[in-house]
């Protein structure tokens, strides 16, 4: 019951389609490097709030 | 439009950025990032770049949409995507459009707003106001069409500091001084083009002569530009050198040019005149990369503390 053969659309595209998925999956990848670096920096900033608190204290 | 014509493949989406455009922008907003006195994570000042770039490709999208009509006339435009007939206007479009509010939106998630916004404007004053109004009624068009060619380092620098300062504005101005003089020069050997496609090129409208004077003016007034940027945080001794030097030669050049009579240049197929050219590249090039250069100095504390920081 399975397509098997491909619509010649699918194959003549098939180069450019591929293409494209690795850009959108770099893409991906690329927006959670974003979010980890963001979330470190972020830490990094309230720890050494929270060190210049105590220090004061 | 399925079964038999042609089908856009990736790469003539990517030729629709303009890569070689966007590869200046990369080195001159990457410049205006690293320069600036924040350090910033490196996946964040890459996204940043990248960001940067992927707008100023946005843009180049859109120019090229709007102005596939004259493309399709100027010989050194008649490859481009839509006037070779291997990408639909409508699509060039609707590309330009996303990546557009794509690279917008990430940069002002991953760095901060006024970047974003610095970006945004970039964009509109590249696809509209240069591109749509400026480019096809006044001969003034490139001097603020390089206004656009201007706002990368300045972008970079946001994205790194959230503002604008002294130096960021002097980066601009250095390339916005500097597109008159480089363009006007290869419009001195290429003006054949744009007569046809009707675009008003000064070399065109004013003629050759004016032209090589207003290339002196401009070379002229980049020059206090380029020696003030020594003086700045982001200057010093090296940048100095680079300046006086580079300076010196494109103000012979220019004076050069300013002096040749159409006879000669056509005699010798423009020599000289490719010659301005080239050496303009070279120019902004080198002074950016001293910039580069002066903010490894200071990375690594090798910073003259006698160098007068004066603005």
């Amino acid at each position: 019951m399975t397509i098997r053969k491909d619509h010649e659309v699918h194959k003549r595209r098939g180069k450019t389609n591929l293409t494209l998925g690795v850009v959108l999956g770099a893409f991906v990848l690329l927006v959670f490097a974003i979010t980890i670096s963001k979330m470190v920096g972020e830490a990094k900033r309230v720890q050494s709030e929270n060190a210049t608190t105590t220090q004061a204290e | 439009m399925t079964d038999q014509s042609y089908d856009a493949e990736f790469g003539d989406f990517f030729a629709l950025l303009k890569p070689r455009v966007m590869s200046l922008v990369v080195f001159t907003a990457a410049v205006g990032l690293l320069v600036a006195p924040v350090s910033m994570n490196p996946v964040l000042a890459f996204s940043a770049v990248l960001f940067i770039a992927l707008g100023a490709g946005a843009s180049g999208a859109l120019n090229m949409w709007w102005d596939a009509d004259i493309d399709q006339i100027m010989k050194r435009t008649q490859g481009r995507p839509i006037p070779a007939g291997r990408v639909t206007p409508s699509n060039a479009l609707i590309m330009g459009l996303w990546l557009s509010v794509l690279a917008v939106g990430m940069l002002g998630l991953t760095s901060n707003w006024v970047a974003a916004g610095l970006l945004a404007f970039t964009i509109f004053f590249y696809a509209v106001v240069y591109s749509m109004w400026l480019k096809r009624s006044t001969p003034q068009n490139i001097v603020i069409g390089g206004a656009a060619g201007a706002f990368p380092p300045m972008v970079g620098w946001a994205a790194a500091t959230g503002g604008v300062s002294v130096e960021s504005v002097l980066m601009f101005s250095l390339i916005f001084m500097w597109t008159p003089p480089h363009f006007w020069s290869l419009a001195l050997f290429m003006n054949h083009d744009y007569s046809a496609a009707g675009v008003p090129m000064m070399t065109v409208t004013h003629g050759k002569p004016y032209t090589r004077k207003q290339i002196l003016i401009y070379t002229v007034l980049l020059t206090p530009i380029t020696l003030a940027i020594a003086f700045t945080s982001i200057g010093g001794p090296v940048y100095f050198a680079a300046a006086v030097i580079l300076s010196v030669g494109f103000l012979r050049g220019a004076w050069g040019l300013f002096n040749r009579s159409e006879d000669i240049a056509t005699g010798d197929d423009y020599a000289a005149e490719r010659g301005v050219f080239k050496f303009s590249l070279l120019y902004l090039f080198a002074l950016f990369f001293a910039l580069l250069i002066e903010a490894a100095l200071r990375g690594l504390n090798l910073t003259w503390g006698a160098w007068p920081v004066w603005i």
